[in-house]
C-alpha cells in the first residue's frame, strides 16, 4: 500500500498531554490508553506468572509439599482466569488502542471517553478477583472454566465477588469491541478502503464482533449461577430439576469462540512482521481476510468438541468432530501464507521476526495437536489430561503470548522513539523459546501416558516430566524480567529511531515521526 | 558460512534428531494400546494421526527452514515479487481437505463401534462421591445386589512425605472393582453430587459422572489384570486422589467374589440387628471414620473451617444424638457434607456417630444402635 502524507505538527501546547498523574486518570488518548492496557497486561502476566510457578512449584516432585490441594486448585482458577481475561485479552486491547487509529490515519479512537472508562474498570476488576485470596474460605477453585455444581452449590462463599468481577470484565470487553468497530468502520482516512486495511486491522474487526457475540453468553452464565447460588433457580442444579450439562453448553458457546478473540489479533500480528523482514508481500492478502472470517465463524458452531465426555448422542459427536476438523482448513491456508510470504524473500532475524517465527512453528504444533483432540475416539484418551494442557498452552503461550511479545518489539521504537536493546531481546527469545518448550513438550507425553489434568499430586511414572515441565517454567518465567528490564531501558533512551524504524515495514504508522506525537494524523492522510 | 555448509547442517540436524529419537527410552511415552478391542482402535487411530501430523510438518516445517537459511539477506538474498497464485491457493485448500476426509473417515468408524452396545452380560453402576467410587453389581433381585465403595488406599505419610512411596503411590484403592473377562460390562455412571469422570485408559472409557444423569459405557476385555485409572474432571479439593482400579478375572474367580461379596452382605444386615457394646461400636467407629470423614473434618476431628467444621465439642456433638444422626445420614444441604446414608450400611453409620460423639476428648457418653439407625432411615424414606 503506497501512502501520501499531508502531515501537520501542531506545535499548540494545549494539544499534550497533562501534567502529573491524573493524566494517566482522565486520558482520553488512544496511545496513553493503550499504554495503560499493556502495562496492566504486563502486571497481570507476571502475577498469573507467579500462580503458575506455585504450581509448578507443587508439582516438582511427587507428594504434597508446598500447597494443599485445595490451594492448589484455587491457583489453577486464578492463573487461568487472570492469564485470559488479564493478560492476554488487555494486551490486544492496548495494542489495538495504540496501532488501529494510527494505522487507519484516523486521530483516535472513535468513543474516547468510553475506551477511559472500559479501561479503568479493569483494575477495579482484577483487585475484587484477587481480593478472593484473602477471603474466609478461600479464593474460587473450580478452575477457569468453573463448571457446575462445583461452581454453585460446592462453591467457596468467595465465589459471588468472582461473578461480579467477571461481570465487569465483560463489561469492559464489550466497550472496547464497539469503541474498534465504530473507529474502524468510520474513522478511516480516505483512500482506505476495507480491503486495503493492515490485516492486524482486519483481525480485530472480527474479533471485536466476536466479542460483542460471546461477553453477553459468559455474563449470562454467571448470571444463572448467581441466581443458582443467592436466589433460589436451579438452572444448573439437578436436584430442582435443572441441567448441569446446560452450563457447559453455555460456557463452551462463549469459551469456544473466547480462544479465537485470543489468537485472531495475533495473525494480524505475525501478518504484519514477516512480510517487513521479509522485505516480501504478504504472499495472499485476500484469502488471509477471508481465513479470518471463516475461522471466527467456525468458532460458532464447534463448541461441544469440549464435551465429547458428557454423554452426547453420537450424532452429536459426529457432527461436532467433523465441523471442528473444518478449522484446520482455514488455519493451514493462513500458515501456507506466512511461509509462502517467507519464501524468497531477503530475510532479516531481528527480535520481532524471531518471535513471530516462532508463533508459526509452536502454534503449527499447537494446531496438529488441536487436530488431534478433534477426533472424537481418540479424545476419550486426551480429554482432561496433561495433552490438553499442553495443546492450549501451545496456542496461548507461544501462540498468543509470542505474537503480543513480537509486538512489542516491533513497534516499540514507534511508542518510545528509542531503539531497544536487540542484544537483550535475542537473549530473551532465546531463554523464552527454549523454556516454553521445555515446561510444555514433555506434558504431551505425561498426558499420554495418563496423567489427568488439575491435579496437586501424581503418580510416580509421572516424575520425570513434571520435573523438565517445573524446570522449564522457571526458565521461561524469570526470563520475562529480562523483558520488563529491556522495556523500561527502551522507555529510558537508546540509540534514535527513524520513522521508518524497520527498512521492510510498511503501513501509514511508519509514516509519523518516533516517537509518534501525542496526536497523529488531525488531518487525515490520504492513502492511494 | 557459504551455502553448502548451510545445506549440510540443514540435511545433519534432523538427521541426529531422528538418530536421538530412535535411542530414546518410548517407555511410558504414550497412550497405552490398552486390553480391548476399542481402546486398540483407537491406539491406532492416535498413531495414524500422529504419523499424518508428521508427514504434513515435515514440508511445511521444511520449507520455512530452508527459507530461513537460504533466503537470508546475509546471503545477498533479493527478495522475490510473486503473490498471489489462485492455483497453489486452492490447491492448499483442497489437500488439507483431503487429509481431513482420510483422518475423519476411519474416526467416525470406530465411533460407530464404539456406540454399538449389544446385550451386556454384567450392570455395574458407578456412582461418583466427593472423592470415592461406589459400585453397585445390578440383579434383578435386589437381595442379591452387590455395594460397596471404593477408595484411596494411599496413606497421608505417603502423600506427605513422611514414608517411602508405594509402587502404586495415588493409584491403588481398598476395595477394586472385579469384573469377568470376555464379557460384556455395562458401566451405568452417574454421580451424587458434582461432576467427575470415570476413566480407565486400558479400555479407552472415559465417561463424564453428572448429577441426575445416568450415562452408559461398556467394555470387553481381553486380558486378566489389574487396570488402573483416575478421575479425569475436576471435582473438589481431592479430585487427584480417587483412583479407580479394576482387576478383571476369569468368569470362574469372578462368581466366586461375587457370591463372598453377597454372603458379606447378609453378614453385614445381620449384624445391624445385633446390639452392639460401646466398645464394638468405637473400634468399628474409628475405622469407618478415618476412611470416610478423616479427609475433610481431620483424623483428629479438627476439620478445615469454615469449609469443613471441626467436631470437637461442636453444637452438633453437643446437641442431642438423634439431630447429629440426621446430619450423618441425610447430610447438610449447601455445604459438602454428603448424606453417607447412601453409602454406609446401619453399623457403619452406627459406629461412626457414636464415635465421634466420644473420641477426642468430646466423651459425650451416649451411643446410637444400629437398629435405630435403621428406624431414622425408612422413617425418613
Amino acid at each position: 500500500m503506497s501512502a501520501v502524507i499531508h502531515e501537520h505538527t501542531h506545535d499548540d501546547h494545549h494539544h499534550g498531554p497533562d501534567k502529573g498523574l491524573l493524566r494517566w486518570v482522565f486520558t482520553t488518548n488512544h496511545k496513553d490508553i493503550g499504554s495503560l492496557y499493556l502495562w496492566l497486561s504486563f502486571s497481570m502476566f507476571m502475577l498469573g506468572g507467579a500462580f503458575a510457578l506455585v504450581i509448578r512449584s507443587e508439582l516438582f516432585v511427587p507428594g504434597l509439599q508446598l500447597v494443599d490441594p485445595n490451594f492448589f486448585n484455587q491457583m489453577t482458577t486464578l492463573h487461568g482466569l487472570v492469564m485470559v481475561f488479564g493478560a492476554v485479552m488487555p494486551a490486544f486491547v492496548g495494542l489495538a488502542n495504540w496501532l488501529v487509529p494510527m494505522m487507519i490515519g484516523a486521530p483516535d479512537m472513535a468513543l474516547p471517553r468510553m475506551n477511559n472508562y472500559s479501561f479503568w474498570i479493569l483494575p477495579f476488576a482484577f483487585a475484587l478477583l484477587a481480593s478472593t485470596l484473602l477471603m474466609d474460605g478461600g479464593a474460587p477453585n473450580f478452575g477457569w472454566t468453573f463448571y457446575a455444581p462445583l461452581s454453585t452449590e460446592y462453591a467457596p462463599p468467595s465465589v459471588t465477588y468472582f461473578i461480579f468481577a467477571v461481570h465487569l470484565m465483560g463489561i469492559s470487553s464489550i466497550m472496547g469491541a464497539i469503541n474498534v468497530i465504530v473507529t474502524i468502520l468510520n474513522l478511516r482516512a480516505p483512500g482506505m478502503t476495507m480491503m486495503k486495511m493492515p490485516l492486524f486491522v482486519w483481525t480485530w474487526l472480527i474479533t471485536a464482533f466476536l466479542l460483542i457475540a460471546v461477553m453477553p453468553v459468559l455474563a449470562g452464565v454467571v448470571t444463572m449461577m448467581l441466581m443458582d447460588i443467592h436466589f433460589g433457580t436451579s438452572f444448573f442444579n439437578a436436584g430442582g430439576g435443572g441441567d448441569p450439562v446446560l452450563f457447559q453448553h453455555v460456557f463452551w458457546f462463549f469459551g469456544h469462540p473466547e480462544v479465537y478473540i485470543m489468537i485472531l489479533p495475533a495473525f494480524g500480528v505475525v501478518s504484519a512482521i514477516i512480510p517487513a523482514f521479509a522485505r516480501k508481500r504478504l504472499f495472499g492478502y485476500d484469502s488471509m481476510v477471508y481465513a479470518t472470517a471463516s475461522i471466527a465463524f467456525l468458532s460458532f458452531i464447534v463448541w461441544a468438541h469440549h464435551m465429547f465426555t458428557v454423554g452426547i448422542p453420537i450424532a452429536g459427536e459426529l457432527y461436532f468432530m467433523w465441523a471442528t476438523m473444518l478449522i484446520a482448513i482455514p488455519t493451514g491456508v493462513k500458515v501456507f501464507n506466512w511461509v509462502a510470504t517467507m519464501w524468497q524473500g531477503s530475510m532479516t532475524f531481528e527480535t520481532p521476526m524471531l518471535f513471530a517465527i516462532a508463533f508459526v512453528i509452536l502454534f503449527t504444533i499447537g494446531g496438529f495437536s488441536g487436530l488431534m483432540l478433534a477426533i472424537t475416539p481418540a479424545d476419550f484418551q486426551y480429554h482432561d489430561t496433561y495433552f490438553v494442557v499442553a495443546h492450549f498452552h501451545y496456542v496461548l503461550v507461544p501462540g498468543s503470548v509470542f505474537s503480543i511479545m513480537a509486538a512489542v518489539y516491533y513497534w516499540l521504537p514507534k511508542w518510545t522513539g528509542y531503539m531497544y536493546d536487540e542484544a537483550l531481546g535475542k537473549a530473551h527469545f532465546w531463554l523464552s523459546f527454549i523454556g516454553v518448550n521445555l515446561t510444555f513438550f514433555p506434558m504431551h507425553f505425561s498426558g499420554l501416558a495418563g496423567m489427568p489434568r488439575r491435579i496437586p499430586d501424581y503418580a510416580l511414572q509421572f516424575a520425570d516430566y513434571n520435573m523438565l515441565s517445573s524446570v522449564g517454567s522457571y526458565l521461561f518465567g524469570f526470563s520475562q524480567l529480562i523483558f520488563l528490564f529491556l522495556i523500561i531501558k527502551c522507555i529510558r533512551g537508546g540509540e534514535k529511531a527513524t520513522a521508518q524504524v524497520w527498512e521492510g515495514a510498511e503501513g501509514l504508522e511508519w509514516t509519523v515521526p518516533s516517537p509518534a506525537p501525542y496526536h497523529t494524523f488531525s488531518t487525515p492522510p490520504e492513502v492511494k | 558460512m557459504d551455502k553448502t555448509r548451510r545445506l549440510g547442517w540443514l540435511i545433519a540436524l534432523p538427521m541426529l534428531m531422528l538418530a536421538s529419537l530412535a535411542q530414546a527410552d518410548w517407555g511410558q511415552l504414550n497412550m497405552t494400546e490398552g486390553v480391548t478391542s476399542i481402546s486398540r482402535q483407537v491406539y491406532d487411530l492416535h498413531m495414524y494421526i500422529t504419523w499424518i501430523c508428521v508427514i504434513i510438518a515435515v514440508p511445511v516445517f521444511g520449507a520455512m527452514f530452508f527459507s530461513m537459511f537460504m533466503h537470508r539477506k546475509s546471503l545477498g538474498a533479493q527478495p522475490a515479487s510473486f503473490h498471489e497464485n489462485t492455483r497453489l491457493e486452492i490447491a492448499w485448500t483442497l489437500i488439507p481437505t483431503l487429509i481431513l476426509i482420510a483422518i475423519g473417515w476411519p474416526a467416525t468408524k470406530v465411533l460407530i463401534d464404539m456406540y454399538e452396545a449389544g446385550e451386556p452380560d454384567v450392570n455395574i453402576e458407578v456412582r461418583g462421591y466427593q472423592w470415592k467410587w461406589q459400585y453397585t453389581y445390578l440383579a434383578d433381585n435386589p437381595a442379591e445386589e452387590v455395594q460397596f465403595m471404593s477408595s484411596l488406599l494411599t496413606s497421608q505419610d505417603e502423600i506427605y512425605n513422611r514414608t517411602s512411596k508405594g509402587e502404586f503411590y495415588l493409584l491403588d484403592v481398598d476395595n477394586p472393582l472385579v469384573v469377568p473377562i470376555n464379557k460384556r460390562i455395562r458401566f451405568l455412571v452417574t454421580s451424587s453430587d458434582v461432576i467427575h469422570s470415570w476413566w480407565v485408559p486400558a479400555f479407552a472409557v472415559k465417561k463424564d459422572a453428572i448429577p441426575g444423569f445416568v450415562h452408559e459405557a461398556w467394555t470387553i476385555i481381553d486380558e486378566p489384570g489389574i487396570y488402573r485409572g483416575q478421575c479425569a474432571e475436576l471435582c473438589g479439593k481431592d479430585h487427584g486422589f480417587m483412583p479407580v482400579v479394576v482387576r478383571a478375572v476369569e468368569q470362574s474367580e469372578y462368581d466366586a467374589w461375587l457370591s463372598e461379596q453377597q454372603s458379606a452382605a447378609r453378614a453385614a444386615s445381620e449384624a445391624s440387628g445385633k446390639v452392639w457394646t460401646m466398645d464394638e461400636l468405637m473400634a468399628k467407629g474409628e475405622e469407618v471414620y478415618n476412611r470416610n470423614c478423616g479427609m475433610c473434618h481431620m483424623p483428629n476431628g479438627t476439620g478445615m473451617p469454615p469449609a469443613f467444621p471441626s467436631l470437637i465439642n461442636s453444637p452438633l456433638i453437643q446437641g442431642d444424638v438423634a439431630g447429629h444422626a440426621d446430619i450423618v445420614i441425610n447430610g447438610k444441604a449447601g455445604t459438602a457434607m454428603q448424606a453417607f446414608g447412601a453409602q454406609l450400611n446401619p453399623a457403619e453409620l452406627a459406629a461412626v456417630i457414636t464415635y465421634e460423639r466420644n473420641a477426642w476428648g468430646n466423651n459425650r457418653g451416649d451411643m446410637i444402635q444400629p437398629s435405630e439407625v435403621m428406624e431414622m432411615m425408612s422413617a425418613g424414606q
